[in-house]
């Protein structure tokens, strides 16, 4: 007898190769430049060459002279909309609020702020008469650095945010962690930086609106994450006319990594022109444009103290950090810092007390808000930094202090006492375990100890990190002021169509993640239907459910788990089409390997395909049920998931320049169940790679004047080919239980757990010549200089 | 203007350019080839790799004018309709792109890669992509993918 | 990364081009390879009225081998990294431009153009002056030729006429009793030198009877460093001598520091860098 839990699956756990990549491959993607609708005009912006100044004047006759252009428009013409929502402050504080308008009004806050924009019928002429408008600026003191901006007589930026304070935020037990440290035998204390990162992806982002005057609709292409956010942050919260009026579409989008969650200006003012100019209006961002004037990430400048006992107890971790949050706030940027940061500072450790101090900082830098991992690299970076710092204080193996701190098997759920829901499931040290074991941990110090001896420095770095997945549910993000203010659910709609063909609509949105071949893997196997059968959609808000798209390694977990709830549904409803059919009672019915049957009698078994026809022509259904294999489901996660892992870096510095040279990376990550082992391997890939750049390549840097000196990818180093090691892989697998797939998310567990492997192995490395810390990008001249005790 | 005649994909084309129309400019504008990507503004991140005369170049930094005469090949001409090159195989087959948009330029210069050094080893396939900018895969699945498609090429039965 | 319109003209001979240049002057640059001037004019800092595109002058293309090396101006590097004689002749020059850029910036640039262009940050800028290379002009007034080491004026800066063309480059065929070799510190995202270091080193009887080091990328222009290769001159070209001359390099050169390495730390490594420079030229010598 054949049972549901007899079936192997047939695709799930598989490395299916991608189904959306013969499009890739072959140039006939369509991304968002791709787009081309007649009468279109292109939009060149003109920009704030200043970090802080007065708009005195701005005369745009020169280039309303130049043939081919259509219209200039300034922040003036624009003040019928509203400015862009903040729509997640910090929970439980008073935010300050500030945030852009669609282009600037008076007052220009950072360095490549639009300023005016310029319609043509063609971007060539559009980027000529860009430069032939004439704006007059009276220039401002600015600052850029989060320290500098709180103090008395720093440049302020808005009236209303006194000493440039967006909020002051807390998580944990002040008084109970001030006693741990007053009684606690060992205090390691030290500066960290989390640089600022520019997310960069490949493409950059733009928009293309489209405005029916006869309907009064709004069509509006953008590389968006999110489209159906963008969707009501457009119109509730700018234009203020109904949801009904505008349609979002995302088209193939060229990687994301948080910068394309957000509701930016250009998708008010591409919208506004084209209402009130009659036509499509297609505006792209320069690469320089992306990296001044698009959301940044990181910037936290943090005061770390660690306390513990001698045999390597930690007891106590106290944190207060300054998080540049730039000239406004993106659309969440104050979540960041706060929600996905402070409440997790003591990683994968039972830390008896803990305490975090926020202070959310404006300044006259392009604003920051989330880039991969989002609070989490920040959190994670710390505590394993500072875990290492304890170990070479107390003398002991920072593979044992890990081990000897983790929280146990038998603590999950685990509560961290920082205002988190409970850890779900974890087994940290079995991960670190397979790790040490890849290295060869016990050779490389022997070796370590030879090469030291030949006046070799070589390093090794262990990072053991949790991050929090599947962003958000109700009970924690929707909580009365915890900032976001409602369940970050996701939806799926499923259905059978009468030839058996089954169209899966999410609210998900894949840019790069494999989600369509990852979700076709589980509808496949849970229908028992032919892979090829199933049909992923996503993208348009016209024919998709309302969802809060990709980020937060949420999709899978989330998206996946609304997909599997509908197709539950569609099984509950063909099981009892089949019991009409088959004249049986319903009970006795079960649905497997794509058919249902009678328990015990597969034989008179109905197809799916049977059973959606009957359904579709609907001719003879049961009493009271509705015609069609049709349903949707709204997934409110009850709690994120907590995917964990341990990376060990091997570097070898060479001490007459500095430089770095990874030599091993191993990752060993736990994301719970694997539903595509090879697309989460390369999840692991490249958030490592991200990570690593984080760690030796990569920082945005102002000059005091609010000049970004790192404005192309001529001075900004994101990773070659050349710069990332070859990656070592492997799993533990601890499923959740917070989901009926087991999944825990991958998508930004490898850079979270980066950074600090490679600063700490670079530590390890230098520890001889007594570098016990180093703040990021370790480039060569910081390294050299460590070296030389000019630090 | 200047009248330009060129073969791309095969196909000659005459057109009237601005001498300033960059060359991937015009195959996105004039020739709706939309596979070759823009992703920079200093010809560094090489999404805009296309062949000319053979050879890989960056075609936001060559004029159109300067490629009269010339022949180009694009990602959408690197292998005859409804086939693969073994090199879009093995991007496929081993997951060498995530979102993408790095991926023609990383195949067409893979392919020039391949034409100077038909058996790169894992560090030559790194240096040798220098040129072209992934965020996504972190390279490791691209460098196996270049690897595997250089066996398959020169393997007699290719 | 849209350049400002531009008259485009491209002449088939040196002789034609160089008319072009006396009847545009200023308003006209030359386009070789593209790959220094392109990015510059999409990013507006450089906006000529005329562009003369010299690429299709046949007669600046190829490398000649007889006594000496010819490489014409419009040779590309790819042209000189991949050629099979001067692997043998001049093995500096393919390993040099190997470093150079990209696949792409290779196939497109060209060594006159770098030349011609003086960017401080150039890589064989550096190679040329220590290979004592002659650089052949083309102008109104006839041809010459210059020696490399009067070549490099200031930043971006050459002792070129501006209605005159780089031809030809003259280098040495090396001998058995010669090496020379190019090192480079590479900026992590332009692959620019942040410090590229040359040297060349002909040994006589067991002595360095001919010594020549060039420091490119730390400062303004491509610089030879007399001191250090005086120190070097005669001695036995150990691993102490040569450590010794290469703490010397940088002297008498101006350092500049950014964000990428500060002037202090540039300076370190022209030393460092001239002395793995001299070390694999050393290493170069094969009798």
């Amino acid at each position: 007898m054949t049972t549901e839990s007899d079936l192997k699956p047939r695709y799930v756990g598989q490395s299916m190769k991608r189904r959306e990549d013969p499009q890739l491959i072959t140039g006939r993607g369509t991304y968002l430049d791709d787009i081309k609708l007649p009468a279109m005009l292109h939009v060149a912006l003109v920009r704030s060459p200043y970090a802080h100044a007065q708009i005195t004047a701005i005369d745009a006759r020169r280039a309303l002279n130049r043939r081919g252009v259509v219209a200039v428009f300034t922040g003036q013409d624009m003040l019928d909309i509203n400015p862009l929502p903040c729509a997640w402050q910090a929970g439980r504080v008073t935010n300050h609020v500030n945030t852009p308008r669609a282009l600037a009004v008076d007052t220009v806050r950072h360095v490549g702020e639009p300023v005016a924009m310029v319609l043509a019928e063609d971007r060539y002429v559009a980027r000529d008469a860009a430069d032939m408008v004439d704006v007059s600026y009276e220039p401002l003191p600015a600052v850029v650095d989060a320290r500098d901006a709180i103090q008395p007589g720093a440049p302020q930026l808005h009236a209303n945010a006194p000493n440039n304070i967006v909020m002051e935020w807390e998580a944990g037990d002040r008084a109970k962690t001030d006693a741990a440290f007053a009684q606690a035998e060992v205090v390691v204390a030290e500066p960290i930086i989390n640089q600022r990162l520019i997310p960069t992806p490949m493409e950059t982002r733009g928009t293309v609106a489209r405005y029916d005057a006869a309907t009064g609709e709004f069509t509006v292409w953008m590389t968006s994450q999110a489209p159906h956010v963008m969707r009501l942050l457009l119109t509730a919260f700018v234009f203020g006319i109904p949801e009904t009026k505008l349609r979002c579409i995302s088209p193939h989008i060229g990687g994301g990594f948080g910068q394309k969650i957000f509701c930016y200006n250009d998708m008010a003012f591409t919208m506004w022109a084209a209402r009130k100019l009659g036509r499509p209006v297609k505006f792209v961002e320069e690469r320089s444009e992306n990296y001044r004037a698009s959301t940044h990430g990181r910037d936290h400048i943090t005061d770390a103290e660690l306390c513990g006992r001698r045999d390597g107890t930690i007891t106590g971790l106290r944190v207060k950090t300054h998080a540049n949050l730039g000239a406004y706030l993106s659309t969440i940027a104050p979540g960041i810092p706060t929600t996905l940061y402070g409440r997790i500072i003591t990683g994968v450790y039972a830390i008896p007390a803990a305490y975090c101090h926020v202070t959310g900082v404006y300044t006259n830098t392009a604003m920051v808000d989330a880039y991969r991992g989002a609070g989490r690299p920040e959190a994670s970076y710390l505590i394993e930094r500072m875990v290492d710092r304890f170990a070479a204080e107390i003398g002991m193996d920072p593979a044992e202090v890990r081990r000897k701190n983790f929280i146990q098997p038998d603590q999950f759920p685990y509560e961290n006492g920082l205002g988190l829901l409970p850890y779900d499931s974890g087994n940290y040290a079995p991960a670190l375990d397979k790790a040490l074991e890849m290295v060869g941990y016990a050779d490389f110090r022997a070796l370590q100890a030879e090469a030291r001896t030949q006046g070799r420095y070589v390093g090794l770095g262990i990072s053991s990190y949790v991050e929090i997945c599947g962003v958000a549910p109700s009970a924690w993000i929707g909580l009365a002021g915890e900032g976001w203010g409602a369940g970050l659910f996701e939806s799926a709609n499923v259905r059978v169509h009468l030839t058996g063909k089954v169209v899966v609509t999410t609210g998900s949105l894949p840019h790069g993640q494999g989600l369509e071949t990852t979700f076709a893997q589980i509808v496949a196997d849970e229908l028992g239907v032919p892979y090829a059968d199933v049909e992923i959609e996503w993208g348009d808000t016209q024919g998709t459910p309302f969802g809060y798209g990709t980020y937060g390694s949420r999709s899978l977990t989330v998206g996946g788990t609304a997909i599997k709830k509908s197709l539950d549904k569609i099984k509950a409803k063909a099981k009892r089409l089949a019991a009409h059919m088959l004249e049986a009672n319903a009970d006795d019915i079960e649905f497997a390997d794509g058919k249902a049957f009678v328990r015990g009698a597969p034989a008179q078994a109905k197809t799916l395909a049977e059973i959606a026809l009957q359904a579709s022509v609907a001719y003879s259904l049961p009493e009271g049920m509705e015609p069609f294999l049709d349903e949707t489901s709204y997934y409110d996660p009850p709690n994120c998931t907590f995917p964990f892992g341990t990376h060990i870096g091997i570097v070898e510095v060479d001490p007459e320049t500095g430089h770095v040279d990874l030599q091993r990376y191993i990752a060993v990550d736990d994301c719970g169940n694997l539903i595509n082992p090879l697309v989460v391997e390369g999840q692991i890939h490249g958030g490592i790679v991200q990570g690593i750049a984080q760690a030796l390549y990569e920082q945005a840097i102002y000059d005091t004047n609010g000049q970004l000196l790192t404005g192309t990818l001529l001075d900004y180093a994101i990773p070659t080919a050349a710069m990332a090691p070859h990656i070592e892989t492997a799993h533990t697998i601890t499923p959740s239980p917070v989901n009926p797939l087991g999944v825990k998310g991958a998508g930004e567990a490898g850079t979270i757990g980066a950074a600090q492997c490679v600063m700490n192995a670079i530590i390890d490395a230098l520890a001889p010549l007594g570098v016990k810390h180093m703040q990021m990008p370790a480039t060569p001249e910081r390294v050299w200089k460590a070296i030389h005790k000019e630090l | 203007m200047t009248k330009i005649t060129l073969t791309v994909n095969g196909t000659r084309y005459t057109r009237d350019v601005e001498p300033r129309t960059l060359l991937v400019h015009f195959l996105r504008e004039q020739l709706n080839l939309t596979g070759t990507h823009i992703g920079c503004d200093t010809s560094q991140c090489g999404a805009c790799v296309v062949h000319l005369n053979g050879v890989s170049v960056k075609s936001c930094t060559t004029l159109a004018v300067q490629c009269d005469g010339a022949e180009i090949t694009t990602i959408e001409g690197l292998a005859p309709e409804g086939t693969l090159h073994p090199l879009q195989e093995a991007f496929w087959e081993l997951h060498g792109l995530q979102c993408g948009y790095c991926t023609p330029g990383m195949i067409m210069s893979a392919a020039d890669l391949l034409a100077k050094n038909p058996h790169p080893t894992p560090s030559e396939i790194r240096h040798g992509l220098e040129g072209n900018l992934c965020r996504c895969t972190g390279y490791e699945n691209i460098v196996r993918a270049v690897s595997s498609a250089a066996e398959k090429m020169g393997s007699p039965d290719a | 990364m849209i350049p400002s319109p531009f008259e485009y003209l491209a002449p088939t001979s040196v002789a034609e081009a160089i008319t072009l240049l006396q009847e545009y002057g200023e308003d006209a640059k030359i386009l070789a390879g593209g790959h220094s001037l392109i990015p510059a004019m999409k990013l507006r800092l450089s906006a000529p009225s005329i562009l003369i595109d010299i690429t299709r002058i046949a007669e600046l293309r190829g490398i000649v081998v007889n006594g000496n090396i010819n490489i014409g101006a419009g040779t590309t590097w790819q042209m000189i990294e991949h050629h099979p004689e001067l692997k043998q002749l001049c093995p500096v020059l393919p390993q040099a431009v190997a470093r150079i850029g990209d696949i792409q910036v290779r196939n497109r640039g060209t060594l006159g153009g770098s030349l011609a262009h003086a960017d401080p940050a150039a890589d064989i800028t550096a190679v040329v002056l220590v290979l004592d290379a002659q650089i052949r002009t083309q102008g109104p007034n006839g041809s010459r030729s210059i020696p490399a080491a009067d070549f490099f004026v200031d930043m971006l800066t050459t002792a070129l006429e501006p209605e005159e063309l780089i031809t030809a480059i003259i280098c040495p065929r090396l001998g058995t009793d010669e090496g020379a070799a190019y090192t480079k510190f590479p900026h992590p995202a332009s692959r620019y030198p942040i410090v590229g270091a040359a040297a060349y080193l002909k040994m006589s009887d067991g002595k360095v009877s001919a010594c020549r080091v060039a420091i490119t990328g730390a400062g303004p222009m491509p610089t030879r460093q007399i001191a250090c290769e005086q120190a070097l001159l005669g001695t036995d070209g150990s691993d102490t001598a040569i450590a010794n001359a290469a703490a010397l390099a940088g002297q008498e050169m101006e350092i500049l520091g950014d964000i990428h390495a500060s002037e202090e730390y540039r300076r370190a490594m022209v030393q460092v860098y001239a002395k793995r420079a001299l070390l694999k030229a050393r290493g170069a010598i094969t009798s």
